[in-house]
């Protein structure tokens, strides 16, 4: 076991995938002499060269295009998106060939490529560098979206979707970039959790709290407050967000009979409908009250100096723990 | 038939191929072209430029010093590219209209930014303060390249007016690369749309030489969709003018789209979060150094009598004086209450978010009970 942040783990785990497949290569903006933005990439380019760390052109329809060719030819592109907020001229080769070519091409072509990006907010960024996409991905077939919110899981996360036939979307929360943890490099994958499963990080009794992200700590540190207050939370980090896995979600939700989904997307048509709606579509007598999305609002992401009334924090999720039990909250404050 | 069969091979980072009308020590130096385009341009014309660029050059370091404070969340510093800048910015009239990115300061000044307009966005008050009617500036596009596009259908729309106006896309050597920028030529060309491109080659993208983005001068792609170029010297205020007044002409005038490629440097980060150490050498940096775009301006006016003590003072005045009002803005900034960043989502009403508004309202009003309200 060694201490790591998330970026050094996820240095890493890019460090293992380069080493142990020569198919293995990364692109990107700014990743070689720079290291990435974040230096998640530091002293790869070193390493492994220009050709394995290779820094590109101003393009991102270019960057994902040219992995989607160089795909075909076996490759195994790792890509990096500068920012959460620039994936979006890449977005047509995203959803339209990355994620639909397996499919198009009745399973002929594989697309293992890995598309990373630092996602979120909560770092007081410029606009355009705090976007939570994730719903545009998870609603596209094909594709695979996952989050880690440990430096364990980013090592092993990231190894498992550089090792993955299918593309992969992989968010990395940048609030957590510089948190450390625990982290075993040498552990078999084949020992480690499967990429689609969640994960109960805290168990509980009252009430199920299934978030992802930079949003864990900040459930983990809502549950401990509600244990003061005699109420037991049970955190879920969902760690993949397509597929995500309902039989986790609704195994706990039988347990406590109620649910709070927290996330910073905006919550209009986000992850969290369709994590209820499954809920309710599964376990609906499990139920004992109406379950809750505490979300970001339905707007652009904020300027800086406003995100922390955006971002749900401890008290907003509390206050929706409150309306599952009945507490008065804003949410009942409120009642059309 | 035209053939290409070998590479057209003049090196990207090839500074000195470009038109000039004052060298680096500041000789005042002819060119066929672009003379006729600054005849106008006399001795007070030449101090207000210098005045200019003077007082951008401090208000940038104002910015980096309020970064460096805590004041500012970011900043993206301009110094050295205060000619191009300038140069093209006084080459617009009131009714042009100018789509720039993030780094054009000078842009924004010029055309009339309050000193609240220079800092708020970066303080992460607000994503933009400048009112694009009044100033004649869309809002700043972090985006890289978008802008492109919008200024060519902006120019479409002053086609379709039948006004004497042109747009003015402002992006990077870095943009050239992105779809959005090739989208844009195509779109200028087909409709003729009077459109002036001004790709700021400051030679880098964040941390990527131009030679990446390109193997020739940016200026010669240009062609290659129907739009004649221009490459002048970035760090000659003269040149800069001469050729955006002359594809301003152009546009203004029906003959279509124009582009120039002002060869500059960046002599700062990228940003105040960049590290340029990891990636750029020192005599580069010298190299630059020695072709600032200023001091340039100092020698000519210096050779030709018309800087003095007094014009020095005059401008240090009115920079101290801009530098104020900027730090008074940025000192003085509230923070918008939370509620209003539900505002403006929509034009018109919008039943949902009207009901996370009243839900917001009853969740700080419970924290106002409890005495700790949480502005
Ligand atoms: C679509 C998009 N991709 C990536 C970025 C991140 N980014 C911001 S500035 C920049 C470099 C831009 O270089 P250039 O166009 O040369 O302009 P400069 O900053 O040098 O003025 C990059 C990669 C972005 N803002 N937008």
């Amino acid at each position: 076991m060694t201490t790591l942040t998330m970026g050094k783990a996820l240095n890493a785990a890019l460090d293992r995938a380069l080493a142990d497949d020569p198919k293995t290569l990364l692109m990107g903006e700014d990743i070689g002499r720079l290291g990435g933005v974040f230096r998640i990439t530091d002293g790869l380019q070193a390493r492994y060269g220009a050709d394995r760390v290779v820094d590109t052109p101003l393009a991102e329809a270019g960057i994902v295009g040219t992995a989607v060719g160089l795909a075909y030819r076996g490759y195994r592109p790792v890509v990096e998106i500068q920012f959460d907020g620039f994936v979006y001229p890449a977005f047509d080769q995203i959803v339209c060939q990355v994620a639909k070519l397996h499919y198009r091409s009745n399973g002929r072509v594989r697309m293992p490529l890995t598309i990373r990006m630092p996602w979120a907010g909560g770092v007081g960024a410029a606009e355009h560098h705090s976007e939570s996409p994730e719903a545009y991905f998870a609603h596209t077939a094909g594709l695979r979206v996952v989050v880690p919110s440990t430096p364990q899981d980013a090592y092993t996360m990231m190894r498992q979707a550089v090792a993955s036939d299918d593309p992969v979307v992989f968010f990395e929360p940048k609030r957590l970039y510089h948190v450390a943890g625990e982290v075993d490099l040498d552990a078999p994958l084949a020992d480690a959790a499967p990429l689609g499963v969640a994960r109960v990080v805290r168990p509980g009794t009252d009430v199920t709290v299934v978030t992802y992200g930079g949003l864990v700590p900040v459930a983990l540190d809502t549950a401990a407050a509600a244990d003061a207050e005699g109420v037991s939370l049970e955190v879920i980090d969902l760690r993949s967000l397509s597929p995500f896995d309902l039989d986790t979600v609704a195994a706990s939700v039988r347990r406590t009979g109620r649910l709070v989904v927290a996330h910073e997307a905006a919550g209009e048509a986000g992850l969290g409908a369709e994590i209820v709606a499954r809920v309710v579509e599964t376990c609906f007598d499990a139920l004992r009250a109406g379950p809750v999305r505490v979300t970001g609002y339905d707007i652009p992401y904020p300027p800086a100096r406003l995100e922390a009334h955006h971002v749900p924090d401890l008290d907003r999720i509390l206050d929706g723990v409150d309306h599952v039990l009945g507490r008065p909250s804003s949410f009942s404050a409120v009642t059309r | 038939m035209v053939y290409t069969l070998a590479p057209v091979t003049a090196p990207v980072d090839s500074v000195e191929d470009v038109a000039r009308l004052l060298s680096p020590d500041g000789t005042r130096l002819p060119d066929r072209h672009l003379d006729a385009w600054v005849a106008d341009v006399d001795p007070p014309a030449l101090r207000g430029l210098y005045r200019d660029m003077a007082v951008l050059r401090r208000v940038d370091a104002e910015g980096v010093a309020l970064q460096r404070q805590g004041q500012l969340g970011l900043w993206p510093p301009c110094r050295g590219q205060e000619a191009t800048q300038i140069g093209s910015a006084r080459a617009m009239r009131r009714e042009d209209f100018a789509f720039t990115s993030y780094r054009e300061l000078g842009v924004f000044l010029t055309r009339g930014a309050t000193p609240a307009d220079v800092v708020l966005t970066w303080r992460g008050e607000t994503h933009s303060s400048m009112d694009p009617a009044q100033v004649g500036v869309a809002i700043p596009q972090i985006i890289i390249g978008a802008q492109t596009v919008h200024a060519v259908g902006y120019a479409m729309g002053i086609q379709r007016d039948g006004a004497e106006a042109a747009s003015m896309a402002y992006f990077g050597d870095g943009a050239m690369s992105e779809g959005d920028v090739g989208e844009a030529m195509v779109f200028a060309a087909t409709f003729a749309a009077p459109v002036v491109f001004l790709c700021t080659n400051n030679q880098w993208a964040i941390s990527e030489p131009v030679s990446l983005q390109s193997r020739i001068p940016l200026s010669r792609r240009a062609p290659g969709y129907g739009i004649p170029s221009i490459r002048v010297d970035g760090n000659d205020v003269l040149a800069c003018l001469a050729a955006t007044r002359w594809a301003l002409d152009r546009a203004r005038t029906g003959a279509g789209p124009a582009f120039i490629e002002a060869v500059t440097y960046r002599m700062g980060p990228h940003t105040t979060s960049d590290d340029p150490t990891r990636y750029r050498d020192a005599a580069e940096l010298a190299f630059w150094e020695q072709r600032d775009p200023l001091a340039r301006v100092e020698a000519h006016l210096r050779a030709i009598g018309e800087f003095d003590d007094v014009f020095r003072d005059e401008v240090a005045a009115a920079a101290d004086e801009l530098c104020g009002a900027v730090r008074t803005a940025c000192l003085d900034a509230r923070t918008p209450e939370p509620l209003t960043m539900l505002d403006d989502v929509y034009a018109e009403p919008h039943p949902a978010l009207d009901l996370q508004r009243e839900r917001l309202g009853a969740y700080l009003a419970s924290f106002a009970d409890d005495g700790e309200a949480r502005a």
